[in-house]
């Protein structure tokens, strides 16, 4: 019998095009800060929603933080 | 947390505006958000043909698709700057918005144009920043593209996070020129320029890439390249950090300018322009910005090819 394996949340970090994995669920505000990512200064996405900073995830998530800043406009 | 509107669940908190809202009522805010800024500026008459700068990044898209929704006679204008693989994605990026949604799209590619004076050349030539030549480019080939296809006014997706940076800078260098054309709306100097405007200028990036999001923009969202080090990503991110000590900081810095003090500025306003004896396009010297650009970089480059042959 396989063992049961422990689950990690994949969180891409983008436009760095980096992935870092977490392990237990937290508060948006809680992975946020924990990446050292400001609020306001990314969009968190799970799937097609946005998720803003009370929000749950969970190990089982796969998570995008879209940066938002860019260095000027057209 | 719940929208403020409706109750239902909220997908973005805005703290500059101590709310949140569903996805539904966060369109309908941003929409009325830009509807407001345009009527309080006076920025765009209903009748109006409004040509619209593009580069493929979230704001200019997003600021495309709310003048389309409020109803707008729009066209697209994108520059073509020949920063390799990042101009090649943002040009895609750009005719996939139009062309899904049967919009007209003038492409002008400034190694065609300008006799190969794309932004990575000219930057070399010159050794001036690439956002430096890029800005005097691209203006010049916005007003071109307005005058030639008879548009009233140039629409640029400058957002509060752009006009508080470049605030920033100009007060820290107390740059009283550059303070002086700091507006939402700039009035032609000249019959051969239209009016400016920047219809998103008091909504933030975080709120201009969530309405792209929630509107199902695909847009760049990788960095230009040359955009790494630039000043004004070092201000965007100590705006940030006040922000997120007092949230509303932007927004206060940017309206009162507009509002209190950008008027004290205007007597260092440049006088009115004249005929560029190059291109024939407004000009405060002998020469435009442009076209003294462009015979710095002949002169290099004849000086280069004189030192290789000798």
């Amino acid at each position: 019998m396989l063992a049961s394996r422990r689950l990690r949340m994949r969180v891409h970090l983008r436009p760095q095009r980096r992935t870092v994995e977490v392990s237990g669920p937290r508060r948006v505000a809680a992975l946020l800060a924990e990446l050292g990512v400001l609020p306001g200064t990314a969009m968190v996405i799970r799937g097609d929603e946005l998720l803003t900073d009370s929000e749950l995830v969970r190990e089982d998530d796969e998570i995008e933080i879209r940066a938002v800043i860019s260095g000027g406009a057209a | 947390m719940k929208c403020k509107r409706c109750t239902a669940r909220a997908e973005v908190q805005l703290r500059a505006h101590n709310v949140a809202f569903c996805r539904p009522c966060y369109l309908f805010f941003f929409r009325r958000q830009v509807e407001r800024t345009i009527a309080a500026h006076r920025m765009l008459a209903p009748t109006e043909r409004v040509l619209v700068a593009v580069s493929g990044g979230k704001d200019s898209l997003a600021l495309w698709d709310v003048l389309v929704e409020l109803g707008y006679d729009t066209a697209g204008l994108y520059v073509g700057l020949g920063i390799g693989d990042y101009s090649d994605a943002s040009r895609v990026k750009v005719e996939a918005f139009a062309g899904a949604r049967g919009l007209p799209l003038r492409i002008v590619t400034l190694e065609d144009e300008a006799g190969g004076l794309a932004v990575p050349s000219v930057a070399g030539a010159t050794r001036r920043p690439p956002c430096s030549a890029y800005g005097t480019m691209k203006r010049h080939y916005y007003d071109a593209a307005a005058l030639e296809g008879g548009f009233d006014v140039l629409a640029t997706g400058h957002n509060l996070d752009d006009e508080a940076a470049r605030l920033l800078g100009n007060v820290l260098r107390w740059q009283t020129d550059y303070l002086a054309r700091q507006r939402p709306v700039l009035q032609p100097s000249h019959p051969k320029f239209v009016r400016k405007v920047k219809p998103l200028f008091l909504l933030g990036e975080y709120e201009t890439a969530v309405y792209a999001f929630m509107r199902g923009i695909d847009y760049v969202v990788e960095e230009c390249p040359n955009a790494v080090g630039a000043t004004q990503l070092v201000y965007k991110d100590a705006l940030d950090r006040l922000e997120h000590a007092s949230p509303g900081t932007k927004l206060g810095f940017v309206k009162e300018f507009a509002r209190k003090a950008q008027a004290t500025f205007a007597s260092a306003e440049p006088p009115d322009a004249r005929a560029c004896a190059g291109c024939g396009m407004p000009s405060y010297g002998e020469l435009c910005s442009f076209c003294n650009l462009v015979r710095e970089v002949e002169t290099k480059r004849a000086r280069a090819a004189a030192r290789v042959s000798a």
